[in-house]
């Protein structure tokens, strides 16, 4: 099997737009988390989210905050009414992913041999939603032939071969919350096999919308009592915790070929070595007991990468802020580490960003190759009281540094599906 | 006619990106206009809606230039 290696990172959050931007607010402590303003939200139990900030109008989080999404820097007004919101932040983090990395294809082979693998948790909420409004009460004549194209997850992944020319696998991934990690896992194995040397992979997700936040809530899964204070809603390990904030964005990065980006100079920023999938096989919604099916998936990710235990210094947790959810990680990640958890330090960016469904495993995958670089753990915001007994430090509140040459980021999704990746840095 | 015309070139404009001089009544939309199949089964929609009128699939097909919208759409509201 090939190495694969990253080289081009791409980010659209709820803490900014731009890799930079994301990671600087990310790191300073920086939350997301706004009142719903772009719809009514006066039935729903929940009422806040970490909404993408917009220069047309929908802004989110801190006012002061740096990287506001600018929709017409990725493609006109025109051209956005036909796409869905997941599409257009999927395209822009691959815009800025596939600049990062410097790839161009320079013959038609090369164009053949780079592909593209993305995906979404829920793919077109609002088109799906509004479509079926306008066919109850207008019947179907009204149907824009661009419905089903907004709708559909692996549009992106179509829209975004085609802005750069990408001739190769081309295909994507639905798997809930766990879709961004699936979607780099799966792209990094067609490069591994030598079926591309070069893939576009991530996630990307717009699912605030009424209806989204209303099956979530139904679920029983979203936050409901910091109405009044969005940024505390998210607060994983915290005792205060009660279920999600949701978030939106897009997550991209460019897999390379190890032999392919060192021929062509390219800045190589992290190694996938290692990539775990599981199956719970237990309930639609809820994890296993002890968090085993993380914990399978984990230690396939440790096993192919080759690593020992003692090798990962930080852990980019799933937590999502629900109260079983977020201690039966910590048990599966200290069953994993062993005699190791007192030295390593995980964190929950989902306390920033809020979940973005399925984009949370590729912004998530990004933020620990960027931690890896700077030594960095981002911190988890409003962990005030813990009640997750554990050895492992939380980060509660502000970042710290940390020692160790490799990084894991869980992604677990509703269905039991799992995925673990290990990054290192690049050699 | 003529009112029509206007409103048609205004729509043929927004719809599909159009530089407003090469509007003209001979022009294709795919050929000259840069459309694709779907933008011109929209567009199509978005005269049904402007005009208050139904456009039948197969009359549709023949609507490939701004003159021909123009036709249907004067004969249709007469």
């Amino acid at each position: 099997m090939r190495r694969v290696v990253v080289t081009g990172l791409g980010l659209v959050t709820p803490v900014g737009c731009g890799v930079s931007a994301a990671w600087d607010n990310l790191r300073s402590g920086k939350s997301g988390a706004s009142r719903i303003e772009h719809f009514d939200v006066n039935d729903l139990a929940c009422k806040v989210a970490a909404v993408i900030p917009r220069v047309d109008g929908r802004a989110g989080g801190s006012p002061e905050m740096s990287g506001v999404f600018d929709p017409d820097t990725v493609m006109s007004a025109r051209d956005r009414k036909r796409i869905d919101d997941f599409i257009l932040y999927t395209i822009a983090a691959a815009d800025e992913a596939i600049a990062h990395s410097g790839w161009e294809a320079q013959s038609t082979e090369q164009a053949e041999r780079a592909g593209v693998v993305l995906g979404s948790g829920i793919g077109g909420l609002q088109s799906t939603y509004d479509a079926s409004i306008l066919l109850k009460e207008r019947g179907p004549r009204r149907l824009s032939p661009f419905v089903v194209p907004a709708m559909l997850i692996n549009l992106s992944s179509g829209q975004v071969s085609m802005r750069h020319g990408l001739k190769g696998p081309n295909s994507a991934v639905a798997t809930a919350c766990a879709t961004g990690a699936h979607a780099i896992g799966d792209a990094a194995r067609i490069i591994a096999c030598g079926d591309a040397d070069m893939m576009v992979a991530g996630g990307g997700e717009a699912s605030i919308t009424r209806l989204g936040i209303a099956g979530f809530v139904a679920c029983r899964a979203m936050t409901t009592a910091y109405n009044d204070m969005p940024e505390k809603a998210s607060r994983p390990y915290d005792e205060g915790r009660d279920g999600f904030l949701m978030g939106e964005g897009a997550g991209v990065v460019v897999l390379e070929d190890y032999d392919s980006a060192k021929a062509r100079g390219a800045n190589i920023l992290a190694e996938l070595v290692g990539y775990g999938m599981s199956g719970d096989a237990y309930h639609i919604t809820s994890p296993a007991p002890e968090g085993e099916g993380g914990y399978r998936a984990m230690k396939m990710a440790l096993k192919k990468s080759g690593l020992k235990p003692s090798d990962i210094g930080y852990v980019n947790a799933h937590g999502t802020s629900t109260p079983m959810g977020d201690e039966l990680e910590v048990r599966a990640v200290e069953r994993l580490l062993g005699d190791h958890a007192p030295n390593v330090k995980m964190s929950s960016t989902k306390s920033s960003t809020g979940h973005l469904l399925g984009a949370a495993g590729a912004i998530e995958a990004i933020f620990s190759i960027l931690a890896l670089r700077d030594k960095i753990a981002p911190p988890t915001l409003n962990l005030e009281n813990s009640n997750v007994e554990t050895e492992i430090d939380l980060v509660p509140l502000k970042a710290k540094a940390f020692e160790g040459k490799a990084v894991l980021s869980n992604s677990f999704g509703f269905g039991g599906t799992n995925a673990a990746l290990i990054f290192t840095e690049a050699e | 006619m003529s009112d029509v015309l206007e409103r048609v070139k205004k729509m043929v404009v927004e719809h599909l990106d159009a530089e407003e001089a090469k509007v003209t009544n001979n022009a294709h939309f795919i050929d000259d206009l840069g459309a694709d199949s779907l933008d011109t089964v929209e567009l199509v929609m978005a005269f049904e809606e402007e005009f208050d009128i139904e456009i039948p699939d197969d009359a549709a097909e023949h609507i490939q230039t701004v003159g021909d919208a123009v036709k249907f759409i004067s004969e249709k509201v007469g």
